[in-house]
């Protein structure tokens, strides 16, 4: 393997402007994901799925971002500028009602974990790990069995729905492997979708959340950066200004075969039994 | 469940629910089971000489197995590709061991039935009912390891549980089957397996729900409430009069229909209850973040 190639997505400097959408579509060829109104702040793409590899999650909230310094000074009069309109309640220095608000986006994508549920559950072998340590499906094996959809933890991977296969971000195989960065993080205005060696994405990210802790934003955490969780950390972490549920994420994703050991033991003792059941059911008089 | 409070991103759930349609995989759940405990009782019927039980399981099981198989094949998104299962062998993959257990299992439950309805080929029949008889447990069992190896909750959460309850009803329906089938003389053993099946069937269940916490909500509401109590009431019933009506041939089927209608039942509502547990953020994030508090 050469070395593990992943996505760090800090959510503190995206701006929700969907270029990363628009780019993983263009580039991958995902097909339209419906065209639906959602009332959900500006997302209208809804959830990750087969037609969707990244999206942009818009939360609304009535808490203040951080301490905030304008750098101005308003105590007493400030002087016109122009002729604002009378109409106009709100300007840049004057809070409205209700008090604070603050907009999360935060734009989502395949974790690529380290223990991959939907990897470890593919019966025929389409889904695979890369020399980059992602995870992949070869379209030309899935047989569209469906079992990689409920094991992911995160629901990422969906069933295209006029085509059968299961279909997910494959990290732009086809661009990394020729030294290319993939699409979204090429196309992020911001660089808060960042690219790069994990071990170096994550040495950043550290940093980064000291920063922002210490600038006083007390909400900024990692999530998935560790390698000691339930899917043994991500190739794909993030930056988060809120609990993960807030996102859609979950709080603490466990890759279901962490437990098969002990549900193939429980099976092994359960067949025995009916085995053993069945038999005594003819021992002694009939 | 207690009201946690609990955030989520507009409602949505967290995970994806399975696109598995219900008819196919609840339906091969059951005709799986019921195929592993027939043949069971056929070898166990071989080997002590009771004919009519031997026959009546070796054809109950093939048409079972082969039900099953087309309905496996019908729910995969690309049909025509089923053979993909059989590329790799995977342990990590209850679906890939299972497909190796039914290209095993299903030869061996065909062979004894063709021999048993043609008469042709005793010895090989024999041979292939006693062999059935031993993979048959497989084939009941890991259906339980299938639903729990997943990340919903209603299911992963019963991974303790589900084998043990998925054979129990398979005893519950073979023994049903059995009962169906058998003339007075041989019945006695179907009747044992299928009202211990149908009495363990109940035990685990409700053992089950206790034992999951906030996710047994899922088991309690809607649809799956309905499929479950109905299975319960069925396998009760069932259970009951089979083991009352030992004497009598006709409530000794109906006992046997009962046992088979309820197996049936229980697959159809766990499977329903992982389904609703799947689309409600609650029984991903709640017990999440219980998981982290207690650390």
């Amino acid at each position: 393997m050469t070395q593990r190639m992943g996505f760090f997505t800090d959510t503190s400097v995206c701006i929700g402007c969907k270029a990363c959408e628009v780019a993983c579509k263009e580039w991958n060829h995902v097909p339209e994901d419906g065209l639906n109104f959602t009332g959900m702040s500006y997302d209208n793409t809804e959830q990750l799925g087969a037609d969707t590899w990244r999206h942009v999650a818009f939360i609304e909230q009535r808490k203040p971002l951080a301490e905030q310094e304008p750098g101005v000074d308003h105590e007493g009069p400030v002087p016109p500028l122009g002729a604002p309109p009378d109409a106009a309640p709100m300007t840049p220095m004057a809070p409205g009602e209700g008090g604070d608000l603050r907009w999360l986006m935060a734009s989502d994508v395949c974790k690529h974990c380290t223990k991959a549920a939907c990897l470890d559950v593919c019966p025929t072998g389409a889904l695979f790990r890369t020399e980059f340590g992602t995870v992949v499906v070869q379209s030309d094996v899935c047989n569209g069995c469906g079992y990689c959809i409920p094991a992911c933890p995160f629901g990422v991977i969906g069933q295209r729905e006029d085509d059968g296969r299961a279909w997910k971000c494959t990290l732009c195989y086809d661009r990394i492997g020729d030294g290319l960065e993939p699409a979204c993080a090429k196309a992020c205005p911001t660089d808060s979708i960042q690219y790069g060696p994990l071990d170096e994405l994550r040495e950043r990210a550290a940093a980064r959340v000291a920063t922002l802790n210490d600038a006083g934003v007390d909400d900024a955490r990692l999530y998935l950066a560790d390698t000691d969780d339930g899917i043994r950390g991500a190739g794909a972490f993030f930056l988060l200004l809120d609990d993960p549920e807030v996102y859609g994420l979950p709080p603490d994703p466990i890759a279901t075969t962490r437990d098969l050991p002990a549900m193939w033991r429980h099976a092994a003792l359960a067949a025995a039994g009916l085995l053993g059941a069945g038999l005594l059911a003819f021992a002694g008089r009939a | 469940m207690s009201e946690d409070a609990f955030t989520s991103y507009y409602g949505r759930p967290v995970l994806k629910p399975p696109v598995w349609k219900a008819l196919d995989i609840a339906g091969y759940l059951f005709l799986g089971g019921l195929a592993g405990a027939s043949s069971v009782l056929s070898a166990g019927a071989e080997l002590t000489g009771r004919p009519r039980l031997a026959r009546g399981t070796r054809i109950g099981a093939a048409g079972a197995i082969a039900v099953s198989l087309v309905a496996l094949v019908h729910d995969l998104g690309r049909p025509g590709r089923f053979v993909n299962m059989l590329r790799v062998l995977k342990w990590t993959s209850p679906m890939s061991v299972g497909s190796w257990i039914l290209s095993a299992y299903a030869p061996l439950a065909g062979a004894a039935a063709f021999s048993a309805v043609t008469g042709r080929l005793p010895r090989i029949g024999t041979a292939a009912a006693m062999a059935g008889g031993v993979a048959g447990p497989a084939v009941a069992a890991y259906t339980g390891v299938l639903l729990a190896d997943t990340a919903v909750p209603g299911w992963h959460e019963g991974h303790r549980e589900l084998p043990y309850l998925f054979v129990s009803s398979a005893a519950a329906a073979g023994g049903g089957l059995g009962l169906l089938v058998a003339p007075r003389a041989e019945v006695t053993p179907a009747r044992r397996l299928g009202v211990a099946g149908g009495a363990a069937e109940l035990l685990v269940a409700r053992l089950m729900r206790a034992r999951l916490g906030t996710v047994a909500e899922a088991y309690e509401t809607g649809r799956a409430r309905v499929l479950m109590r109905a299975a319960e009431a069925l396998t009760g019933a069932g259970a009951l009069t089979a083991a009352l009506g030992r004497g009598d041939r006709r409530l000794s089927a109906a006992g046997g229909a009962a046992l088979l209608a309820g197996s049936a039942l229980t697959r159809f509502g766990v499977f329903e209850a992982g389904m609703t547990s799947s689309k409600d953020p609650k029984y991903t994030v709640v017990p999440q973040r219980a998981r982290l508090r207690t650390g």
